[in-house]
């Protein structure tokens, strides 16, 4: 035995448990969860008033490395995502060069292998260069270690190359992400369309720029059989679709941004650049929506689509601003708000952070079930903190929920077996030289 | 009363009791362009930096003239004079113009919130002159002003004003003030031109022309800004001149005795007939005139110009 974790609260959603438990990890990986673990030898972590969770996973996070190392490196966003609680995340392919060849792709995990220190599963395009043209080497990707395809950042207009995509994908079991945008409807909007942007005069875009698309994908879904993956949904009309797809038994999963179930357009009243991302927040009745449909399952995963950006390139006009907030520090907390408003149940919560988005990108990990991997994240439910983002291990400042209060945040950050995060510091250049335990 | 902000960049945020303030002190102004000698020292000695980074004739014309008339010093740069063509930030311009210590900063920017952002920068005062679609403050108050002294009041008038809404920021900071005031507001144009949910900003929406000025004491007309537009949202300009235009027909059904306003530039025989434009009831160019005295209250208040007996 490595090490076990003892006397605290183990909420495991993929095997419905959430009780007591102590924890032990063997060689990397969960030997046990039972109500008492003998540690024999065996050092103890002692987490009695924590909660024990399977190691969270982020599934969309722009890493921004190979190209935009200012912005963010794997260093840095991989440090962010363990000081959150993320043992894993996925980093999105719009780099510079851009991740649409296996080149990039063994760039990135070589970065990964090197300076990280979480997981890091890389995402490849769909199209040469995100151009929404041609298909980029799927197969070359997924073979490079890409765990699903996207183009991120951009929709992919035609329906035709979506179409394909689904299909083709398919046969190196990769799943396709979109990023749902009608740019037609949407051109060169900054906000939502709405009341806010009625008094403030921005161009906007309506929510069925997006709902068009998810409609769009739903229905090609559902003709090639594809897996489809739901980016950043923000709408009520999407949580409406997403829904009835799954009743209809289509292979689609979905994911919401903490800033979907939080904030509202009023955030940008102020013409506040830290507020501006794409798709833009959205009105009150959206917010619930998106929180209904995590209480329901229908949303499976919670992704920050954390976004890093220099503070000069924020500190612009409203409409020259880049669109993007970061999340990887605040994900929990801001989730686990919906928790302590009586919103959303924990054992919903931690499944939209663990198990959903394992599930959603067939990534392994997301339960604490023995044989996988030693992935934990320990959390004080009950921590007051005040978000800051001077004290963030991101490069980037650009957070939405600065001087927000919150209650609940990662303690303990295990890596198969190893931990990288505890109390404040990180521990380890990259998860090879991580020790077991902090000394 | 004591004028107690150190920028004026929107309507949205003053209170009704503010802008009668600044009508009122406007008052006292008009008297002084009428003077054969235009010119009161209120503001000798201070420093007025009119930053155009968009075009623009009138407003900057009467700026000008209104700081000239204060015996403020002056100095103008636009975008095509300055660096912005350069690629410099907004921040850094904003930065270089503190540095030279003005004591206000009149600024017309293609951006909405652009007046904001440099507000919350500078420690001097900030006068928004037109930013993007969002505001145009003081053409809103030399409207109120115009209205006021041909009517007497504001409130309980019908003000209705026909065009772009959605893109027109003379409209959003017309709707604000009258609305404070207690005008009843009517805006018109095709669906295309009018913001979603516009009648949760506290005006009643209208699609045909002759609804809508049905009893109106003022009558607006908003310039068809054919550089905002992006792709067309009306057919034509015969059209929109036939379906949506003013002319002297439409403004039958108005109060006997309605006012017809315009922004301008005007479009003549798009939006509005040469015939109304030039009319008995046209109080364009009074509009114009006003706007000085308005902008110099405007100055003048932000700037703490000192005694008003100036102005007496």
């Amino acid at each position: 035995m490595d090490f076990v974790i003892r006397g605290g609260h183990v909420i495991d959603p993929a095997s419905g448990l959430d009780a007591p438990r102590d924890v032990a990890v063997a060689e990397g990986k969960i030997l046990a969860v039972e109500p008492s673990i003998d540690p024999g030898s065996a050092p103890v972590v002692d987490a009695s008033g924590l909660w024990v969770l399977p190691g969270l996973i982020d599934i969309h996070v722009h890493l921004r490395e190979p190209g935009q190392e200012y912005k963010e490196d794997v260093v840095s966003g991989t440090r962010a995502a363990a000081a959150g609680g993320f043992t894993a995340v996925a980093a999105m392919p719009n780099t510079r060069p851009v991740n649409d060849n296996a080149e990039v792709t063994r760039y990135i995990l070589e970065k990964a292998h090197r300076g990280g220190v979480c997981r890091v599963y890389p995402v490849g395009a769909i199209s040469k260069g995100l151009r929404g043209e041609d298909l980029a080497e799927i197969g070359e990707l997924a073979e490079a270690g890409c765990v699903a395809v996207t183009d991120d950042g951009h929709p992919v207009s035609s329906s035709l190359l979506m179409r394909r995509a689904l299909e083709y994908a398919s046969a190196f079991g990769v799943v396709v992400v979109s990023h749902c945008e009608d740019l037609d409807l949407a051109r060169g909007g900054a906000m939502n369309e709405g009341l806010a942007s009625a008094y403030l005069g921005l161009p906007a875009i309506p929510a069925e720029a997006e709902e068009i698309q998810v409609a769009r994908d739903l229905l090609l879904a559902r003709r090639t059989g594809g897996r489809l993956h739901l980016a950043h949904l923000s709408t009520r009309g999407s949580m409406k679709l997403l829904r009835y797809a799954k009743r209809m038994g289509l292979p689609v999963t979905g994911e919401t941004a903490p800033h979907y179930f939080t904030l509202t357009e009023d955030a940008v009243r102020s013409f506040d650049t830290h507020a501006k991302m794409n798709p833009p927040l959205r009105e009150i009745a959206d917010v619930e929506a998106v929180q209904k449909a995590l209480r329901r399952g229908v949303v499976d995963a919670v992704a920050t689509d954390h976004a890093p950006h220099a503070p000069d390139e924020k500190e612009v006009e409203f409409e020259a601003a880049p669109n993007g907030v970061i999340g990887l520090e605040t994900s929990l907390g801001v989730t686990l708000r919906l928790v302590h408003h009586g919103l959303l149940d924990r054992v919903r919560a931690v499944a939209a952070l663990t198990w959903g988005p394992a599930r959603a990108l067939g990534l392994p990990g997301g339960t604490l079930a023995p044989g996988g991997p030693a992935d934990i994240t320990l959390v004080d439910p009950e921590a007051r903190w005040t978000v800051d983002p001077a004290a963030f291990f991101s490069k980037a400042r650009n957070c939405p929920f600065a001087g927000m209060d919150l209650r609940g945040r990662a303690v303990g950050t295990i890596v198969g077996g190893r931990t990288v995060y505890w109390n404040g510091r990180i521990l380890a250049e990259n998860l090879e030289t991580a020790e077991r335990l902090p000394t | 009363m004591e004028f107690q902000r150190k920028d004026l960049v929107a309507i949205e945020p003053l209170a009704p009791e503010e802008i009668v303030h600044i009508l009122d002190t406007a008052e006292g102004f008009l008297e002084v362009s009428r003077r054969e000698v235009k010119k009161v020292p209120a503001l000798r000695g201070k420093t007025v930096v009119n930053g155009f980074f968009e075009p623009s004739t009138r407003t900057r014309l009467s700026f000008e003239i209104a700081e000239k008339r204060l015996s403020a010093d002056t100095v103008n740069f636009s975008a095509s004079t300055s660096s912005v063509k350069k690629g410099e930030t907004l921040l850094d311009t904003v930065r270089n113009i503190e540095a030279m210590v003005p004591d206000a900063v009149v600024i017309r920017h293609g951006a909405a919130g652009a007046a904001e952002f440099v507000a919350r920068r500078l420690g001097c005062s900030v006068i928004n002159a037109g930013d993007g679609r969002h505001e145009h403050p003081t053409q809103a108050l030399l409207d109120l002003f115009t209205i006021r002294r041909r009517k007497g009041r504001i409130e309980g008038l019908t003000v209705t004003i026909v065009g772009d809404i959605a893109n027109s920021r003379v409209a959003r900071s017309n709707i604000h003030a009258l609305t404070k005031l207690g005008a009843r507001v009517r805006v018109c144009g095709p669906p295309t031109m009018l913001p979603p949910q516009v009648e949760r900003m506290g005006v009643e929406a209208y699609t045909r022309v002759a609804e809508a000025v049905a009893g109106a004491d003022v009558v607006m007309a908003l310039r068809i800004q054919k550089e905002r537009l992006g792709r067309a949202v009306f057919p034509s300009d015969r059209e929109y001149a036939r379906v949506f235009g003013l002319n002297s027909r439409v403004l039958e059904g108005a109060a006997a005795d309605a006012i017809v306003m315009h922004p301008g530039p005007m479009n003549r025989g798009v939006e509005i007939t040469s015939e109304l434009a030039d009319g008995p009831r046209s109080v364009i160019l009074e509009q114009v005139e006003h706007g000085v005295a308005v902008r110099m209250a405007v100055l003048y208040l932000l700037l703490g110009g000192g005694r008003s007996e100036w102005t007496s």
